[in-house]
């Protein structure tokens, strides 16, 4: 005889309120604004999709969205190939392996801001070392806070310096995983070593490889706190991100009711990018 | 087709892996590598194979020096104890994953695979991946692998170790027919004297990271050159014991004499080690088995067809394995006899002298 009662939800309880109030709760705060203008006071007018609507069709909001995917693709095509080949020549056993690990984690264990302030004054013109080593020493004119391309550069190399460890972890761990005698098989082959990483490494690494990729797309696109210390988004809005934008509308402006729909289609764009990658790449394992 | 090796050793850090050995392995026939865990036989595959370095020496492919020349190069085949297939490829694949890194046309490595498939009963699943196969079918795939790249040297480091019985006699009756009249020097590493003898061919016995004896399997069976050597080509382990020799016959302690014969009276008085299998001490007297020994038995273990009985001999251990069943009562004395024509007689030096 199988009893059947409800008791089990009561399990999930804890979990349920935890949620609802870290995500939930301030997510609705922010739905609520997206259809409504608000003077303070507590006043609110109903807006409809008057918000939504203006942000879409904004040829600001379609700047920065391009700017943020031009930041992104960027950083990807640079971090995930130099990860892998970092990865590829670090020694598997011995002396060097925890130093290279160790050496490796160090830029990520950086606070973000702490970064920003570092590269901005590692590269400002007169008196950073890179910044007066270009300019002074070798004659070239770079100046991030006067031209784009300059700002442009110095924000993904920052990135990279900063997150291509990740890559690097994460690939690391998946080629250490991979047991000798695969290799040894691959030898015994004939297989060189271009075959060994196309069809023994890079289909081991495949996984991991995976969440590198989703993490650097999520961190780099929600990417906030460095370009705001190095550049501050300028020179004029040339390296404004999506973030960046999104912040100058909400507390500069106060634009609530705007900024609230941007948030929200910044937050579906993210979450839709997200799952389209990761059901293409584990397509495969499912069938 | 041979397979040379000329003084070859392995040196990992101080310590010899393989101590000088040279072998000439031929094609026609299984050059089995028998020994225990850890007497050397996957180093000396693996440097056969080139995947270690050579510390000194040469290893020669008709005639050819290959010592320099990488794995890749040497077109050979390895199966391993664990069966090594790609996870992420289809049997189809795996089969053809050396003939395609050769350059090989589609239609012949099409070709080659179903063939292979054939022989190993794979055709069914050459569009599986290798974790929905069972042990036996990942191992046949491991095989296939070695039989279609038709390499000069095929390396089978103790393939059927990890399969469960049935299977393991199913693949090893399988094996010797599989590799025959193609061309290869097949080189089979096991630690039970059984398979060797099963297998055939030549067997080189290995010790501590050196080959003890090499030679037709028989042979070293009936004639092991030295005491190491009958201590590994035997299982159970094979009885020891000390004798003096006084004119024509062999005292064992106080305990036993027997008179000597053929090569073995022969042999100047003094003292020698004597070594009989334990399947020629019966617990049952009989015309050849007519030297008494006593012993009290220690452990007794009995399969549907055998008896075997583990006694103390004087200051040894030894073992008697008998066919049927056989009542022996553990803790008590009991009478064996053996055969001493099947003795073997080893000088102070350890080596053979009847």
């Amino acid at each position: 005889m199988k009893t059947e009662n409800q008791r089990a939800w009561f399990l999930v309880l804890p979990v349920l309120v935890l949620v609802a109030f870290n995500a939930l709760i301030p997510m609705m705060t922010v739905v609520n604004y997206s259809v409504q203008e608000t003077f303070g006071d507590n006043l609110f007018f109903w807006q409809g999709l008057d918000w939504y609507e203006q942000i879409l069709t904004s040829e600001r909001f379609h700047a920065a969205l391009g700017r943020q995917f031009l930041f992104t693709g960027l950083i990807l095509v640079i971090e995930v190939p130099l990860g892998i080949a970092i990865a590829l020549s670090m020694p598997r056993q011995g002396f060097w392996v925890p130093v290279c690990l160790v050496l490796m984690a160090l830029p990520m264990l950086i606070p973000w801001n702490v970064v920003g302030a570092m590269w901005n004054i590692f590269t400002l013109p007169d008196i950073g070392l890179l910044g007066y080593f270009l300019n002074h020493t070798l004659g070239i004119n770079y100046d991030m806070t006067q031209d784009p391309l300059a700002a442009w550069i110095t924000i993904v190399t920052m990135d990279v310096w900063h997150w291509t460890s990740l890559v690097v972890l994460l690939a690391y761990a998946g080629l250490v995983s991979i047991p000798d005698a695969y290799y040894q098989a691959a030898k015994i082959d004939g297989a060189s070593n271009w075959a060994v990483f196309r069809f023994i490494q890079l289909p081991k690494m495949k996984t991991v490889l995976t969440i590198a990729i989703l993490l650097r797309f999520m961190d780099s696109f929600n990417i906030y706190t460095e370009p705001f210390v190095l550049t501050g988004g300028g020179p004029g809005n040339s390296t404004t991100l999506l973030s960046i934008d999104l912040v100058k509308m909400a507390l500069g402006q106060f634009d609530l009711g705007p900024a609230a729909a941007m948030s929200l289609i910044y937050f579906a764009i993210t979450l839709g990018v997200s799952w389209l990658f990761y059901t293409l790449m584990t397509k495969d394992d499912l069938n | 087709m041979t397979l040379e090796l000329r003084n070859v050793t392995k040196r990992v850090g101080a310590n010899l892996h393989i101590k000088e050995t040279s072998l000439t392995l031929e094609t026609g026939h299984f050059n089995v590598l028998l020994g225990e865990t850890g007497a050397g036989k996957t180093s000396l595959i693996k440097l056969m194979a080139g995947l270690d370095p050579l510390a000194s020496g040469q290893i020669l492919m008709d005639g050819e020096d290959v010592s320099k020349l990488s794995t890749q190069k040497r077109n050979i085949s390895l199966v391993h104890q664990f069966f090594i297939n790609y996870p992420h490829m289809t049997v189809f694949e795996n089969i053809a994953s050396p003939l395609k890194v050769a350059g090989m046309a589609k239609s012949e490595i099409q070709g080659r695979v179903e063939e292979a498939a054939d022989i190993l009963q794979l055709r069914p699943m050459l569009h599986r991946r290798p974790h929905e196969l069972s042990g036996g079918q990942q191992q046949r795939t491991a095989l296939a692998r070695a039989i279609a790249k038709e390499s000069r040297a095929v390396f089978l480091d103790e393939p059927l170790a990890n399969l469960d019985y049935k299977l393991r006699e199913e693949l090893r009756d399988q094996l010797p027919e599989l590799f025959a009249g193609r061309g290869a020097v097949v080189v089979y590493a096991t630690s039970e004297p059984e398979e060797a003898l099963l297998l055939g061919g030549k067997t080189a016995l290995m010790y501590d990271g050196r080959v003890t004896q090499f030679g037709p399997t028989a042979e070293i069976y009936r004639k092991p050159a030295n005491i190491i050597a009958a201590g590994v080509f035997s299982d159970p382990p094979i009885n020891l014991g000390q004798i003096t020799k006084q004119g024509s016959e062999a005292v064992l302690g106080d305990q036993a004499r027997w008179h000597l014969s053929g090569d073995a009276a022969q042999l100047p008085d003094g003292p020698y080690t004597v070594a009989i299998r334990p399947n020629r001490v019966l617990p049952r007297r009989s015309e050849s088995a007519s030297v008494r020994l006593t012993g009290r038995v220690l452990v007794t273990e009995l399969s549907g067809s055998e008896s075997s009985a583990h006694f103390r001999f004087g200051d040894d251990n030894w073992v008697s394995l008998s066919s049927g069943v056989f009542p022996f009562r553990v803790g008590e004395e009991h009478e064996f006899f053996m055969e001493p024509s099947h003795c073997h007689y080893f000088g102070s030096d350890g080596n053979r002298v009847a």
